[in-house]
This record gives C-alpha cells, sequence and structure tokens, in this order.
C-alpha cells in the first residue's frame, strides 16, 4: 500500500556514537588528581623537614628503591597468580554441563577473604616458612575471591540470546567461549582483576612480616623507632603506588572494553 | 508437491527428565522445498521446541530428523548448523563486532577466502536493503529495532543456506515496523525461494506468512495442517476454530489482493474542467463522490458536490487523496484504506501511480459474504 504517510522514526539515521563519557571514567581524573596531592605532599616533607640520623638511615634512597621493588614484585606475581587461577576456575564453573558448584565455591572462598590478610600471611607462613613465595601465595588466596566472582558475574551477564544466536549458527563451545563470552565480559573481569591488583599492592606492605621486604619495612621502622617522618614517607609511598596500579587498571578497563560495547 | 521433502521429522519425541509429559510426542512432519511452513499454536505447545530440534539446538529423545535424504539425528551438530540459518525473536546480534562482522559469522566459520565473504556481506546488506557503504562498519547499538532485524535475517542467510529456522523472528517489534519487515521479507523469499520454518503465535502472522500452517496443540500434536485458505474455510475442529478466533473469515482478507476484486468505476474528472459540467455528471452518474486526476492520470483529489458548491478556486476543491492502494495489495490494507479515506473508499494505482478504478466497501462486503456462504456449505 502505498501511502503518503510519513516514514516511521525507524528510518531515521541513529548516529554513531561516539566514544561516551562514562560515569567510570570519573576516576581517571580523581585518581591522578589525588596521586599528584600525595606526591607534592611526600616531596614537601622530604625536602623540608629536619631528619635526625635515624630518620635518614631509616630513608636511605637506595633502601628505598629496594623495597619499592619488592612491593611491586610481590604485588605483580600475586595478582598473575590470581589471575592464572581465578579465570579458569570462572569459565569452568559457569559451562552448561558443569554441576553448579560455583555458589558452594564463592561462599567457600569468601572465607578466606574474610580472614584477615595478616591472619593469612601468618597462617602461610607457619606453614611454607618465610619469604616473598609465602606472601604471594598468601595474598593471592586473599585476592582471589574478586576476581573469581568477577568472572562468574561477567561470563553470566552476557545476553543469552547472543550466545544462543551463536552456538544456532553452529559456533562450537571453545568458540562461544573466546569470541563471544570472553570479549562480552572483559569489562567486568578487568574490574575484579583491578581490584584484586589494588589489595595486593597495599597488602604486600604486610610482607616484611615474614621477611617479605617491601615499603611496610619503612614504615615498621618509623613506628618501632619512632620516627612519624619515616611512617609518613613509608606510608605515602605505599598509597602512591596503589593509586597507580589503581590508574592503569583504570585505563585497561577503558580501553580493552570491547568497542561497540 | 511431488518434490520430496528437505526436512522429515519422523516419530520425533523430546522428554525432558522428571517431567512425565513428553513437551513434543511422536511428531512427524515434512517441510517442502521452497515453502514457507508456519508452526502456530497457543504458548507451550512446543511449536519452539520443534522448530529447535531440527538444527539440533534441542536434542531428541527419539526418533530421526531426516534433511536433504540424509539422517542427521546423530553426527556433528555445529555442522549441521552451519548448514542452516537460524533466527531469534531477540535477534541476538554480537555487539562486539561490527554488522559486517556479524554477517560473516558462518562464511567465517567455513573458512571462506576473505574476499569472498567480504562480496558476500555486501550482498546480503543490499538484498536486505541496507547500505553498505553506511552500515558495513557500525555496531548493532546503532540500530533502531528494525535495522537489527534486518541484520539478524541477512546474518542467517550468510553462508547461502537452503533452509531458514525462524523463531518468532519479528515477535519483538512494533506493529508498523513488523508489518513492513514481513511484507519485505515475503518480496525477498520470492527471489530467494528458501524453505523456511516460521514459528509464531500469532495467527495472523501465520496467515499472512505460511503457505502452509501447521497448528499445533499440546505436546506439538499437529491439530491441522493445510494452506491458510484452507483452514481459514474449513477449519478441522473445535480447537482450530477457537485458535483461529471469530474473525476468520475477516482474515481472509490478507490473503487476497485487490486485484482479485472488480474496480468500481468512479466518477473523474481530469484537471482542467468546468464546475458546472463536473456537478452534472455526478448528478447523473448518482453520485456524491468524485476523483480528481492531474495531468498524468494520477489521482490527486476527492470532490464532493459540496466542496465544488463552495470553493472559490478549483485546483483546492476538496480534499486530497493520502492513501492510494494497488493491486498486489491485501483486501486487508484496502479495508483499512477505505476506513481511513475521507470518501469512505480507494482509489487503486498502478505501479506507475496512474489511476485503474476505486474499491468500495460494498464490493468488499459482497466478497466476504459469499465466503462465509462457501465456508458454511462445505
Amino acid at each position: 500500500m502505498s501511502t503518503a504517510v510519513a516514514l516511521t522514526a525507524e528510518d531515521a539515521e541513529k548516529k554513531p556514537t561516539s566514544r561516551r563519557w562514562r560515569a567510570d571514567s570519573l576516576d581517571l581524573v580523581v585518581t591522578p588528581a589525588l596521586f599528584l596531592m600525595l606526591a607534592t605532599l611526600l616531596i614537601v616533607v622530604w625536602n623540608y623537614s629536619d631528619f635526625d640520623q635515624t630518620t635518614t638511615n631509616i630513608l636511605e634512597p637506595a633502601k628505598l628503591w629496594r623495597q619499592f621493588q619488592e612491593q611491586l614484585f610481590v604485588a605483580f606475581w600475586s595478582t598473575v597468580l590470581v589471575v592464572v587461577i581465578a579465570v579458569p576456575i570462572g569459565i569452568l564453573v559457569t559451562r552448561e554441563n558443569v554441576p553448579k558448584i560455583k555458589d558452594t565455591l564463592v561462599s567457600i572462598l569468601g572465607l578466606g577473604q574474610a580472614l584477615p590478610a595478616y591472619g593469612l600471611i601468618v597462617l602461610f607462613f607457619v606453614w611454607l616458612g618465610q619469604g616473598a613465595v609465602t606472601v604471594i601465595i598468601a595474598l593471592a588466596t586473599f585476592a582471589l575471591l574478586p576476581v573469581l566472582r568477577n568472572t562468574i558475574v561477567g561470563l553470566e551477564q552476557v545476553d543469552k540470546a547472543v550466545i544462543e544466536a551463536g552456538k544456532g549458527m553452529g559456533m562450537t563451545g571453545v568458540q562461544r567461549l573466546a569470541k563471544i563470552e570472553m570479549p562480552l565480559s572483559v569489562p567486568v573481569i578487568l574490574a575484579g582483576i583491578r581490584t584484586a591488583t589494588v589489595i595486593n599492592v597495599g597488602m604486600a606492605a604486610l610482607a616484611f612480616l615474614i621477611g617479605g621486604g617491601g615499603l611496610g619495612e619503612t614504615i615498621n621502622a618509623g613506628l618501632k623507632l619512632n620516627r612519624p617522618t619515616a611512617i609518613f614517607v613509608g606510608a605515602v609511598l605505599v598509597a602512591l603506588v596503589a593509586l597507580a596500579f589503581d590508574f592503569i587498571g583504570g585505563l585497561a578497563q577503558r580501553y580493552l572494553r570491547p568497542k561497540g560495547v | 508437491m511431488n518434490a520430496e521433502p528437505l526436512i522429515k521429522l519422523e516419530d520425533v519425541t523430546k522428554a525432558y527428565p522428571g517431567v512425565e509429559e513428553p513437551a513434543v510426542k511422536e511428531l512427524n512432519l515434512a517441510v517442502n522445498p521452497g515453502e514457507i511452513l508456519v508452526l502456530v499454536g497457543p504458548s507451550g505447545c512446543g511449536k519452539s521446541t520443534t522448530l529447535r530440534l531440527i538444527n539440533r539446538m534441542i536434542e531428541p529423545t527419539s526418533g530421526r530428523i531426516i534433511y536433504e535424504g540424509e539422517d542427521v539425528t546423530k553426527g556433528d551438530p555445529n555442522e549441521l548448523r552451519r548448514r542452516m540459518g537460524y533466527v531469534i525473536q531477540q535477534i541476538g546480534l554480537f555487539p562486539h563486532r561490527t554488522i559486517a562482522e556479524n554477517i560473516a559469522t558462518v562464511p567465517k566459520l567455513l573458512k571462506w577466502p576473505k574476499d569472498k565473504i567480504n562480496d558476500r556481506v555486501n550482498e546480503l546488506l543490499e538484498v536486505v536493503s541496507m547500505d553498505p557503504s553506511i552500515y558495513r562498519d557500525r555496531y548493532p547499538s546503532e540500530l533502531s529495532g528494525g535495522q537489527a532485524q534486518r541484520v539478524g535475517v541477512a546474518r542467517a542467510l550468510g553462508a547461502d543456506p537452503d533452509v531458514l529456522l525462524m523463531d518468532e523472528p519479528f515477535g519483538a517489534i512494533d506493529p508498523i515496523t513488523r508489518d513492513r519487515l514481513q511484507n519485505e521479507f515475503l518480496r525477498l523469499q520470492g527471489e530467494l525461494k528458501k524453505t523456511i520454518v516460521f514459528v509464531t503465535h500469532d495467527i495472523d502472522e501465520a496467515v499472512k506468512m505460511g503457505d502452509r500452517i501447521a497448528i499445533l496443540r499440546e505436546q506439538s500434536e499437529i491439530a491441522q495442517l493445510d494452506t491458510p485458505e484452507h483452514i481459514l474455510t474449513d477449519p478441522a475442529d473445535e480447537f482450530v476454530e477457537n485458535f483461529l478466533g471469530s474473525g476468520a473469515i475477516l482474515k481472509t482478507l490478507t490473503l487476497r489482493r485487490v486485484k482479485d476484486i472488480e474496480l468500481s468505476p468512479l466518477v473523474t474528472f481530469k484537471e482542467p474542467f468546468q464546475r458546472d459540467q463536473a456537478l452534472r455528471e455526478m448528478s447523473d452518474a448518482n453520485t456524491n463522490v468524485a476523483v480528481l486526476l492531474d495531468r498524468n492520470d494520477h489521482p490527486t483529489r476527492w470532490i464532493d458536490e459540496k466542496a465544488l458548491n463552495r470553493s472559490s478556486s478549483l485546483d483546492r476543491a476538496g480534499r486530497p487523496i493520502t492513501v492510494q492502494l494497488q493491486p498486489e495489495d491485501t483486501l486487508q490494507d484496502a479495508l483499512s484504506a477505505m476506513l481511513t479515506s475521507a470518501a469512505g473508499m480507494a482509489v487503486v494505482v498502478d505501479a506507475r501511480g496512474h489511476y485503474l478504478g476505486g474499491c468500495t466497501v460494498e464490493s468488499l462486503a459482497g466478497l466476504l459474504i459469499q465466503t462465509g456462504q462457501e465456508s458454511a456449505s462445505s
């Protein structure tokens, strides 16, 4: 029927949406701002406070540099360990043909997070002895839950119709996982990894407790010897590292998000 | 039909563990090549399950599925699915892939060469009336519902399968767009001649789309399987009658075309014309409505006596004709055109807009009464 009635809105050109300014982009501004504030404060304190001999000893740059590297080492490898363990488990428990154990699993691992990190480190020390590796394993246990939970949630929030369409077109289970489910859950999984990273970077300050080094040594020394400046410098350095990692995580979340989503 | 059925379900049963009654019970169904077979029935009758048994999205508990003369009940279901197009109500476009990548899904799975895939994507976008240069690189979130559904159909046609399985493909789309997509799809099918199994719960859609309709009751039992005409005029039993609803005869309107009825000649004037002569002709023909044609025989305005008497300028007398019918339009369209028209009737034009005749409520009513009498006597 040829009608003179105007075409429906259906034909109105939809404008291509540019990369939208998302609410979650806010932290890409706030985090660097906070970082700069703290860094400025640190430089001011470093340059304008009077260091006595003890403080100078504690804050010896070479020592700080070593602790900084240890801190990163522990944080990095514990995060890698978390990802390598939690993501595959998350994938496994969300497969159709696997018994529904994910809720049980999440509650059990929730216990790991209910224990204080301090306690976990000591427990693992009793079991595995001292050193950075023990700290890495303890922190990995502590940070497992956010990554596992986000992997499960991320995979489950993928539109079932999209998976069904893929299946209906003859994609195998592995193809559906690799080409549909994983790309579409990347933002949620990355958010979990980001949380785990920040937990690990912060908690790595406890590594010194069992001989794992890290910036915790400086804070500890400052506390023991009653040197507030040293405590401050150590704490601010830990915070700066955590903020830096959080920022990198934010960037990853923003730029690794699949296009079109 | 003489041709060997393309798809055959033989004694197919699907039972779910823990549920006493099977969802589909010993179903036998044959789909002929090139036809649109519509599965229609109340919700929960197993029509969707039946469709999904064909490409083994649901594995049958017993029975056999024959496709192109080959038993496909066993063997790799993924291979089978790549040979059949599949369209679902929610469409399920991959949101992280461009339109082109979406359409290329099955060709890619079949490892076609890149150039061939590229050409095929362009071709398919043209087929569903979307400009490849505009839409190829867009993402699904940038499409309207109707456009997305078109891409869904294009994607299902990706590797040029012989069969399309469509599960309420137009169910989630607004009525106006749905009507357009249905028409477009029928036109497309006229060219492609695919074998289509189409699931819907909407009997009107079934009548419109189907070459044959299978009305299903619980457990996918076929209550009647026939052409829309036969089902509407000769329902097999009470269940079918109830399912068709009270307006069954009215629904036959969608099966008939304007060209099937005799057009009534209307009084026409061609520009330029004389007021007095016009009034005389109208009273001679004993009518008070006439059609004004422009120099090219395109109908432009409805004119009545009052308008002629009142209006000073003749070229603005009467009311504009907004809706015109073409011979290919259904009588359903004709009815709604008449009801919305200022004159209570509709003009019929050919493809180039030239006046052919008029269509009146009387001629439609006559046809309906005749149909009703036929079906009552059969």
